[in-house]
């Protein structure tokens, strides 16, 4: 199995204030993993560095092999944002929205293709929103508003997935179907999904790998190790949050 | 044509306006979805000063003007995008700067203030062909560039640090927008004026949004509303002798709140259907 994110003793701060601090950690490809920590943990600002949104101060980070500053073809990389980041008001339709994560893939100034609107079929049905297609983005719930923002991720094909707490706020059965949305992406497209949340909720229990985060990683390892440790991932439970809380 | 297009100056003015009422909403779509509404004002006062420079020098005012609010838009961009400065904050930089140098310039002209009046508030009369040519061809450039740009713009809009994560050109798409927002001001001055330009890029997008379902269709419905605005508003400057670009913006702001009112009607007799009883 290869490398699809990789984090070598990587360090970064604010001014005086650091916020990660030797930080070396691996996502292999075709695995599912989490990236937890509790509040200023330094996991958003980890992933802005993954994303090559934020050079590393120190260490180094390689996604699908490559610096993430100076890849090529970025339409590898899917990334949902925090649901919260989209306009209120914004009077888009979801197809519209879905539509516009494809331009990485074809290039941003040519029109769209057949294949380009198949893509966008196939990344709406893949999280159950085909009928809703037509409707606009506020008129939709949060959690199908997170299934939007997974479509546009998805439609352009992408290697590797990082996702920004795209949990929170979201009710069970939301939660329940979009972790059956991640579940087939790893498990069909064989995409190597890291989530980086403050809570697991619907999708622990089909984690590969937890990674706890404190401005440097204090655990690495499958979900089973963590609840043997007495910590439970479960759906309703409320104590990895509390645990998190409690580290350090 | 008809009445009251049958004149010359009206004809100039139609086609004139036409292409200002079609290009102001295409860029204002993307600056009101930005929270950047007043940017077409602050790039507006530095056209002014723009206008003043040419006046003064004896260059034609419409180049000079593009020239200050084309690189005044890119100054703003990168002040908002790279600089410690807030956005607002750098478009308020715009609007005094702007005034203040057109100002000191025009205090240097023999001519006084009165010769830059058609530039801040429209003139039908005073429009010539030669102009008329060089708008369609600032039109022609802005509907060209929104039409390979227009899905990137929407995707930054939606979100820009996605888009900087797919790789998109985010800084330079920006930058692209601020110099179309000014060549859009340039084009509209001789008709609508630039103190009033920059509700065409505003007015007509708050009128779609009120009805229009998708984004493409707030792009059309703007660009309706604006074209709308923009003969109606000409027709009542000419029967009633009236400055076009504040007629142009008082047609506008009429029909977005005749829209505003049929849609609050139409949502009271959605809500009344599906109640019991």
């Amino acid at each position: 199995m290869s490398v699809a994110i990789e984090a070598d003793d990587v360090g970064f701060a604010f001014g005086a204030n650091p916020v990660l601090e030797g930080v070396t950690m691996r996502v292999e490809r075709g695995e599912f993993a989490a990236l937890v920590g509790p509040n200023g943990s330094g996991k958003s600002t980890l992933l802005r560095v993954l994303l090559g949104l934020l050079a590393p101060q120190r260490g180094r980070v390689q996604l699908l092999g490559e610096d993430p500053r100076t890849m090529r073809a970025r339409w590898r990389i899917g990334y949902v944002p925090q649901r919260l980041q989209l306009p209120p008001d914004l009077p888009a339709t979801v197809e519209e929205v879905v539509r516009a994560g494809r331009l990485a893939r074809r290039g941003w100034w040519r029109r769209p293709s057949a294949a380009d609107h198949d893509a966008v079929d196939h990344a709406l049905e893949a999280v159950a929103l085909t009928e809703h297609r037509r409707r606009r983005m506020r008129e939709l719930s949060g959690g199908q508003q997170q299934r939007v923002l997974i479509a546009k991720a998805l439609v352009g094909d992408p290697a590797v997935m990082l996702l920004d707490e795209p949990i929170a706020g979201v009710d069970a059965e939301s939660q329940e179907l979009f972790r059956t949305s991640l579940v087939h992406l790893v498990e069909h497209d064989a995409v190597t999904v890291l989530l980086v949340s403050h809570e697991l909720g619907a999708v622990a229990d089909a984690l590969d790998r937890v990674i706890v985060l404190k401005r440097r990683v204090v655990f690495d390892g499958p979900p089973a190790e963590l609840t043997a440790r007495g910590v439970s991932l479960g759906v309703h439970a409320d104590d990895l949050p509390l645990w998190l809380e409690g580290l350090g | 044509m008809p009445w009251p297009f049958e004149r010359e100056f009206m004809q100039i003015a139609l086609v004139a306006g036409l292409v200002v009422g079609a290009c102001a909403p295409l860029i204002g779509t993307f600056l009101v979805q930005k929270r950047m509404s007043l940017m077409g004002d602050g790039i507006g006062h530095l056209a002014f000063a723009g206008v003043s420079i040419g006046l003064v020098t004896d260059v034609w005012p419409i180049w000079s003007a593009l020239a200050v609010a084309v690189a005044g838009a890119v100054a703003i961009e990168l002040l908002r995008s790279h600089g410690t400065t807030s956005g607002d904050l750098a478009l308020a930089l715009a609007f005094y700067g702007g005034i203040a140098l057109a100002v000191v310039v025009m205090s240097r002209a023999d001519a006084g203030g009165a010769t830059v009046l058609p530039y801040l508030f429209g003139s039908l009369l005073t429009v010539t062909w030669s102009e008329v040519v060089v708008v369609v061809v600032l039109g022609a450039v802005i509907v060209t560039t929104i039409l390979v740009t227009g899905r990137a713009l929407f995707a930054i809009v939606l979100d820009e640090e996605s888009a900087r994560v797919a790789g998109l050109p985010v800084d330079a798409l920006n930058t692209v927008l601020a110099a179309l927002t000014a060549v859009t001001i340039v084009a509209a001055m001789r008709i609508v004026g630039v103190l009033l330009v920059a509700a065409l890029m505003v007015v007509p997008v708050a009128t779609s949004r009120l009805f229009a379902r998708s984004f493409s269709a707030t792009l059309l419905g703007a660009v309706a509303a604006a074209v709308v605005s923009v003969v109606a508003g000409l027709a009542a400057a000419r029967v009633w002798e009236l400055r076009p670009g504040g007629a142009i913006v008082l047609t506008a702001i009429v029909a977005f709140a005749l829209t505003a009112l049929a849609a609050g009607v139409a949502r009271r007799s959605r809500a009344g259907a599906v109640l019991p009883g």
